[in-house]
């Protein structure tokens, strides 16, 4: 046995893929911001989390099948669905408002349920069947906005996408600017949202057994089974979350954009973002391995290592060839693993 | 000792796959307080039983009753709600969560509906500290530990789940003797607490010391249930295969001088192999023996070309061996090859056909350029199930329909079909039937009649014993012993096995029918 019996020391070496991009990002961001005119600002701040929300929430969804070993392809058109539902009802008095926004959450949560009765019950591989059914979230968001357009409540869609101050402010629950307050109004409401979801969502997910079954089927299905575990709650309850958190994405993308747009080549490009998101953050592809955090973290080094497009001056046209080198560069770093292994049957298990 | 009515009754019982029978019609009882030994060849049906035993499978027709009442299983865990729990042979464990995660993964230990991290923890300490594993840590995942150690962790999960009637499928094959110990006494304890046991097991010496009862199970019938002692180990071997069996070893040649072949000077890799040196001459068997995990298995691997990094020397025939890929190591140059530990994953691609299987490591002997001939490759396929005796329906079958023994020699077979010069073989026979043994030790001594050079590692010390002409003990990565001729002993292996010299301190019962 290793000498390192503490809990602390057993999870640092179960992992160390996660803490790897945590640092990596916390790098990349201060370089960023070292390097930006306003870096280090508030302003700045906002900015960048308005811009991570959606394709974070995406991670966090495409995970859940990830672990289970499975691929889910419509997490892009769901998320494109319920942009369009929540375009529609988001609007109107405060009750009305916040009625809209927990349909456009059940819309991205049904269509999840969906998915995973239909992997279960249909025997489906969820790579196929989730193609299909993102199809068809396209062609239901396409349904309801055939054009872009929509109205979202202005209020909410200030007050969401700014710091503490302006939400206090938009909504008058108190003296905004009271001395108290003063020290964390800077805070942007996007990544309190993200966290609140993130580790009020997730966290206690995978501390349930359905949860922890989820890992079990992505490291050894058959051994999951042998076990008693219950395989087809835990798979419907994967592709259910990744809705729910496919809706948020849906949901904050018309907060943000204050409309919605059922466009097909974006969803399609999420999907595979959040894929590489997902790897990036240290979920194995095989299943049974990282977690929803990972991913968000995962999708943070995609999305900072966008922004610095913008203060390095490359040719445009030049874009997608960097993006995608960058991107191969960082799925590699998982691979240096490999290097250290000295018995090579290591590598395939 | 047993009440008067079983704790699990099974009546005319009976199941079949696609039109092979596995069990028919079979009446099998046991009671509570016993340890009942279930023995048979492979594809006997002793699988098919404990599975239905404990609701893997649902028998075609017939009754199964527990404590009496008449039950039907639809999955495992309505059996273990009925304090059925089983050990199963393939091991039932998720190698990326955790030891502790895994000992309760069914039904943890919970805090306001959560997963309650510290209790399960202490839970599992307390089960591991029950079957004296105190040094396997609860947070480590169970991809990193040891084959031993998992069986270890897979037997706490059971005795987690408080059964009154535990299964034990080979659950002792890849045990150390110490952990082995461990197990006898746990049976013992469990015995005197009114548990019923049911183990099932490749090892005569095991059965004998620990079973109360045994049953005899051939080709999907239940031949005998009879008390311990009410049968010699000669007729319990023919209840089982049905014919009488000779010497269960091939005689060994007279020791005599031979050309050295394959060579290793002061090898060491990582903390597993420490300075090892061994020569092996031509048309020899030298056995590797010691405890599970001294280092046996890496030092096949090592030769085989599947260790980066290691130091020290290897020659065959004189000329250098240092292949880096198992592709390397089969090439006509070095002509290696290796029988690994796990045929499940190492040894067969399980979904893929018998054919396919035999072909995987010589499909360059079957080509014409690039092509496969398949006029060639049939042939071989032919030639390789005739030699080992495969029993095979058809070729194109997937090998995942063989019994074990038979899997087995598919993988002997693809190795020998790559007409090898140096043939390694790590524990060829576990979990495997009496009657393939055999075949294997008869199969193994013509090889090296042939004079071919062969290295075996067994956790068997009885078949290292019958099988090799020299007996190198391992220990912490190091060979500690080197046995020949007589002085290859039981209590010799076993003494050097735990490195104490001429002393043994507990022994080890010895098969009387080595």
């Amino acid at each position: 046995m290793r000498n390192a019996r503490s809990p602390l020391a057993a999870t640092i070496r179960q992992n160390s893929g996660f803490l790897g991009a945590i640092i990596l990002l916390l790098v990349l961001y201060l370089i960023y911001n070292l390097l930006h005119p306003r870096g280090f600002s508030a302003a700045l701040l906002i900015q960048n989390t308005n811009e991570s929300v959606a394709i974070v929430f995406l991670a966090m969804a495409q995970t859940v099948p990830v672990l289970l070993g499975g691929l889910d392809l419509s997490v892009g058109a769901i998320m494109t669905l319920t942009n369009c539902v929540a375009s529609v009802v988001v609007s109107g008095s405060p009750q009305q408002i916040l009625l809209g926004m927990v349909v456009t959450l059940a819309t991205g949560t049904a269509f999840g349920v969906a998915n995973g009765l239909i992997v279960v019950y249909g025997r489906l591989q969820p790579i196929i069947a989730t193609l299909a059914t993102g199809a068809i979230a396209v062609g239901l968001a396409l349904f309801i906005r055939p054009a872009p357009g929509g109205t979202v409540d202005d209020d909410i869609s200030w007050a969401l996408t700014n710091d503490l101050y302006e939400l206090v402010d938009t909504y008058g629950w108190f003296d905004a600017d009271a001395a108290w307050f003063s020290s964390f109004a800077w805070v942007p409401v996007p990544l309190l949202i993200v966290i609140v979801i993130a580790f009020g969502v997730w966290l206690p997910f995978k501390h349930t057994i359905t949860g922890r079954t989820v890992y079990a089927i992505g490291s050894a299905e058959g051994a999951a089974y042998m076990s008693g575990l219950n395989l087809d709650r835990a798979k419907i309850a994967a592709f259910t979350l990744a809705g729910f958190f496919a809706g948020c994405a849906g949901l904050y993308l018309a907060i943000q954009t204050s409309s919605g747009n059922a466009d097909i080549t974006q969803a399609g490009a999420y999907t595979l973002n959040s894929i590489a998101a997902v790897v990036v953050g240290g979920t194995s592809l095989l299943g049974g391995v990282g977690g929803a955090i990972a991913s968000l973290v995962g999708a943070l080094v995609l999305r900072v290592i966008s922004f610095y497009f913008r203060i390095v001056s490359i040719d445009p046209l030049l874009q997608p060839l960097v993006e995608g080198l960058v991107l191969l560069a960082a799925v590699s770093l998982g691979a240096f693993r490999t290097l250290r292994v000295k018995n090579q049957l290591a590598l395939f298990r | 000792m047993t009440a008067d009515r079983p704790i699990v009754q099974l009546s005319g019982v009976s199941k079949h796959f696609s039109g092979t029978r596995a069990l028919e019609n079979v009446d099998f009882a046991c009671f509570s307080g016993a340890i009942h030994g279930i023995l048979g060849e492979n594809g006997a049906g002793k699988s098919t039983l404990i599975k239905i035993i404990s609701g893997v499978l649902q028998p075609d027709s017939g009754e199964l009753s527990v404590n009496g009442t008449r039950v039907s299983f639809a999955n495992p865990t309505h059996a273990v709600a009925s304090g059925i729990v089983c050990i199963f042979q393939e091991l039932s464990l998720v190698p990326d969560l955790s030891v502790s995660d895994n000992i309760s993964l069914a039904s943890p230990p919970r805090r306001f509906g959560l997963i309650d991290k510290r209790a399960q923890r202490r839970c599992a300490e307390e089960l591991l500290a029950r079957i004296k594993c105190e040094d396997v840590d609860p947070n480590a995942l169970v991809r990193e530990l040891s084959l031993s150690r998992r069986q270890m962790v897979e037997i706490a999960k059971a005795l987690g789940k408080d059964p009154k009637v535990l299964i034990l499928d080979e659950a002792t094959s890849a045990l150390t003797s110490r952990d082995v110990g461990t197990v006898y006494e746990l049976l013992a304890d469990l015995k005197a607490q009114n548990v019923s046991s049911l183990f099932i097991s490749h090892r005569m010496h095991e059965i004998e010391q620990l079973c109360d009862t045994l049953s005899v199970f051939r080709n999907g019938q239940h031949i005998e249930t009879f008390a311990k002692g009410a049968r010699t180990d000669r007729e319990i071997v023919r209840l089982m295969i049905g014919r009488e069996v000779d010497a269960q070893y091939p005689p060994k040649p007279a020791p005599k001088p031979r050309p050295e072949h394959l060579r290793i000077e002061n090898l060491a890799w990582e903390r597993q192999i420490k300075d090892v040196s061994l020569s092996i001459g031509k048309g020899e068997i030298v056995g590797l023996g010691g405890l599970d995990g001294q280092g046996q298995k890496e030092l096949l691997l090592g030769l085989f070309g599947v260790l980066r990094g290691m130091q020290g020397r290897v020659t065959i025939a004189g000329r250098p061996c240092t292949p880096g890929s198992p592709a390397e190591a089969k090439q006509a140059s070095l002509r290696i090859a290796l029988v690994p530990e796990d045929r499940k994953t190492e040894g067969l691609m399980l979904a893929m056909s018998i054919a396919d299987n035999l072909l995987a490591a010589s499909y360059a002997r079957v080509s014409d350029g690039i092509f496969i001939n398949a006029d060639k490759a049939r042939q071989a396929v032919e030639d390789g199930i005739a030699k080992l005796r495969i029993k095979t329906g058809s070729a194109d079958d997937p090998v995942a329909t063989l019994s074990g023994g038979n899997q087995q020699k598919v993988v002997i077979a693809k190795w020998l079909m790559t007409d090898p010069d140096v043939i390694l073989l790590n524990d060829p026979t576990r979990g495997i039937d009496v009657g393939t043994k055999q075949e294997i030790y008869r199969l193994m001594r013509d090889l090296a009649d042939q004079g071919k050079t062969i290295l075996l590692y067994s956790s068997d010390y009885a078949e290292l014993i019958g099988c090799c002409d020299r007996v190198m003990v391992m220990y912490d990565g190091g060979i500690v012993a080197s046995l020949s001729g007589d002085a290859i002993t039981e209590e010799a292996i076993v003494a050097a096995s735990l490195n104490v010299g001429g002393a043994v301190p507990h022994a080890v019962p010895g098969p009387s029918h080595a």
